[in-house]
């Protein structure tokens, strides 16, 4: 169906099954229950795992199938947010505008970028691009204030222009339906939310994803693979290799600018922290954790440091005491102790704890995991190794 | 003229500590091979050395005195410092005020054992892994240590003053014959570019003349035969990251009075030593020292009033916070071994 062979169809299907039946998946408690807070199915957080899904999608392009590892992709997401607040401010709510404007730009700006950090390979790609999203960051800041409101960061005011907005709604809406607008359905104690704003960006999103599984079969893809796998030899056979990476580079930046404009389209502000490089740096966590170089991994990663980013930041002493309350005080507050530097604002902690635990022991990912688990119950000794499965380019 | 003496003196505090993190960050890579983004986290740790220390000898005994009175009317509690009360008023007064220099006493053995449990616990055993993984799993590592060290020490800066016999500031255009108060400069500022001059010339002794340094000079140019000679020179290899991690921790101890230390300050730093490390040529560590130095005068000259006036007239306003990228790129794009790298050595 629609190009792809009978495996990755059914995958597809998966996938859109699951994006489609999300508010029922990520709210499997009632609401007034003790485990309401594992619930994940409010509007917000589903539109964030669709939205870094996409972000995370079109980095694993380039790392995963080019081998290299841009530590600045944070800076795309950030120019497509401030082209996309910049439609609304000059034309309307609208967000197709404000979206096709931020990809364009994200393009343009990551051709630039991708243009002269290509020349280097290896750890020099990585800090060529790390100091290009700095600059970008600094940039945004100070030098480009006029463009990006500096600090404050950019938003919609009263006072703007607005020229084809006419009477239109006053918050971000395609053609007239707007992204914020729920719908609630209650069955018995469970409670269901159905936005629009997430449909919109899953839609998106699967377009995205139907994009690049078919990236990932083509005669592009396959060499891109080659790269990654020793672009030495690819050069000797004659190959100019530069431009198949460019576009590899431009394509994620493209989607990164895309994942920065609907981020400003479910909520019409830009700042600069979102070019960060910390910003960076959770994308390339989202890819590496689910599986670089897989196809569902990237949305697995996103997904899974979103759902736990927000369950982690929800929990605090109280609640804490609250689930270990059964024990002895000694061995409780020892334990409520311990779990206090990983929870509430220690996230941050969890989160660089797990990032390098997946490097060290699991190099694949999550997907890599679940190989392993099926291999070990269907007791397949042979299958291939996968460890290493992605070695940056230019070694 | 004594405004550019002023500049260039305004960037050597800067250029030192991206002079010895890059120093440190070199020496890593061509020892080990390995990218270090944790660098910067070492960076932090040394100074956070300085804000123990400080809170060390502040620990103080509570006593209550009944002639004084506070504001309330109650009796007013006393803290007497530990240390005062062991050496004497005035000199436990002293070692306090001289906390940020002592602590580089204290800071090096912490930065040599922070450097040796991290490179036999963890670095160790990703020689073998792509560079991706080795930053990748440092870059994991250095958001852990930040988050420990906000977790215990908060998010805000921890003001840690130089002594205050060095505090004030000093006259330096006299000494060069110029007008009194023409170049007036931060006598702290001077002593950390002197305490740095020192470090970088101890570190290319210590390489230079000693045999233990012949040794990790070898290795760095050919690890393969030093070993076959019977060397075991992983050993002295964990020995230089302990070295290299020193010798970031110093710089951070040193810096504190100049920008009170947060969790965040190596990030901040790493970034710009990276840049400084690829600007000097990966692997080359006079070229690291150098390029430390330059950029941080360019950056000062970058922010001076005219020259940003100027760059604002072609339309590039606040100059002085992109320079440092622009020349790495344009370095980068020219003269891709960087100012003084090997041939050979990460390139292509």
């Amino acid at each position: 169906m629609l190009g792809l062979n009978k495996k990755d169809t059914g995958l597809f299907i998966f996938v859109i099954c699951v994006t489609a039946l999300a508010p029922f998946i990520m709210n499997p408690f009632p609401a007034d229950s003790a485990m309401a807070q594992f619930n994940a199915g409010y509007p917000d957080l589903m539109q964030r795992f669709v939205i870094f899904g996409i972000f995370a999608i079109g980095f694993n392009i380039l790392f995963g199938l080019t081998g290299y590892l841009s530590f600045g992709h944070a800076a795309f997401l950030g120019a497509g947010s401030y082209a996309a607040v910049w439609m609304f401010k000059l034309l309307s709510y609208n967000i197709v505008p404000a979206i096709i404007l931020s990809v364009i730009v994200a393009g343009l700006f990551s051709v630039i970028i991708g243009f002269i950090s290509l020349r280097r390979s290896g750890i020099y790609f990585s800090i060529l691009t790390l100091a290009f999203a700095q600059m970008s960051f600094a940039m945004a800041y100070s030098v480009l204030t006029p463009l990006t409101n500096g600090e404050t960061g950019l938003q919609v005011y009263n006072d703007d222009p607005q020229w084809l907005k006419g009477d239109g709604p006053d918050a971000t809406h395609f053609f007239g339906l707007e992204m914020r607008s729920t719908f609630e359905l209650d069955l018995g104690a469970w409670s269901f939310s159905f936005n629009v704003g997430y449909y919109f960006c899953a839609v998106l999103m699967l377009v995205a994803f139907y994009l690049s599984m078919r990236i990932f079969r083509s005669p592009f893809g396959l060499m891109l693979r080659a790269i990654k796998t020793n672009q030495t030899r690819l050069n000797y056979t004659g190959l100019n290799s530069r431009p198949y990476t460019l576009a590899a580079f431009v394509i994620s930046g493209m989607y990164a600018g895309l994942a920065g404009g609907l981020m400003a389209s479910m909520d019409p502000l830009a700042g600069a922290e979102r070019m960060q490089w910390t910003a960076s740096g959770e994308v390339v966590l989202m890819t590496i954790l689910g599986g670089a170089g897989t196809l569902l991994g990237p949305l697995l990663g996103a997904g899974f440091i979103k759902y736990f980013e927000n369950i982690f930041s929800k929990i605090n002493e109280s609640v804490l005491h609250g689930w270990f309350g059964f024990l002895p005080d000694g061995i409780e507050n020892g334990l409520i102790w311990v779990a206090e530097h990983f929870v509430g604002s220690g996230w941050h902690l969890t989160l660089g704890l797990l990032f390098m635990l997946i490097v060290i022991f699991l190099p694949g990912g999550l997907m890599e995991g679940a190989t392993r688990i099926r291999d070990r119950f269907s007791g397949d000794k042979n299958k291939k190794d996968t460890e290493g499965k992605y070695a940056p380019a230019g070694e | 003229m004594d405004a550019i003496l002023l500049q260039i003196l305004n960037g050597l505090d800067k250029g030192s500590a991206y002079a010895l993190i890059a120093l440190g960050l070199t020496l890593i890579f061509g020892t080990l091979g390995v990218v270090n983004f944790a660098h910067g986290a070492l960076f932090m740790i040394g100074a956070f050395c300085a804000v123990t220390l400080q809170k060390i000898l502040t620990i103080s005994s509570v006593s209550i005195d009944p002639e004084k009175k506070d504001f309330l009317g109650n009796p007013m509690e006393v803290k007497t410092p530990y240390v005062e009360s062991w050496f004497g008023e005035a000199t436990g007064q002293l070692i306090i005020n001289w906390s940020v220099p002592l602590a580089i006493l204290f800071a090096i053995p912490v930065m040599l054992a922070v450097g040796y449990i991290m490179e036999r616990g963890l670095i160790k055993h990703f020689y073998k892994r792509p560079h991706a993984d080795q930053i990748l799993v440092t870059f994991g590592l250095a958001i852990v240590i930040q988050e420990i060290v906000k977790h215990y020490y908060g998010a805000n800066p921890i003001p840690t003053p130089a002594p205050d016999a060095l505090r004030g500031s000093f006259d330096f255009g006299v000494l060069l014959g110029f007008d009194p108060n023409a170049v007036i400069y931060p006598l702290w500022r001077l002593v950390y570019f002197a305490f740095s001059a020192l470090v970088i010339g101890g570190v290319f002794a210590f390489l230079q003349f000693t045999t233990f340094g012949m040794v990790v000079r070898a290795g760095m140019a050919d690890r393969e035969t030093v070993g076959l000679l019977g060397i075991n020179i992983d050993r002295r290899f964990t020995l230089t990251f302990g070295i290299a991690a020193a010798v970031a921790g110093l710089a951070g101890v040193m810096y504190t009075p100049i920008n009170s230390p947060n969790y965040h300050m190596g990030m901040d730093f790493l970034v710009l030593s990276f840049v400084v490390v690829v600007v000097g040529g990966m692997g080359s560590l006079p070229g690291a020292v150098l390029a430390g130095f330059l950029l941080g005068i360019l950056e000062s000259f970058a922010a001076m009033n005219e020259v940003k006036s100027f760059f604002e007239a072609i339309y590039l306003p606040s100059i002085d916070q992109i320079i440092i990228y622009l020349v790495a790129i344009i370095v980068l794009l020219t003269r891709p071994r960087g100012l003084m790298g090997r041939r050979g050595v990460m390139e292509e």
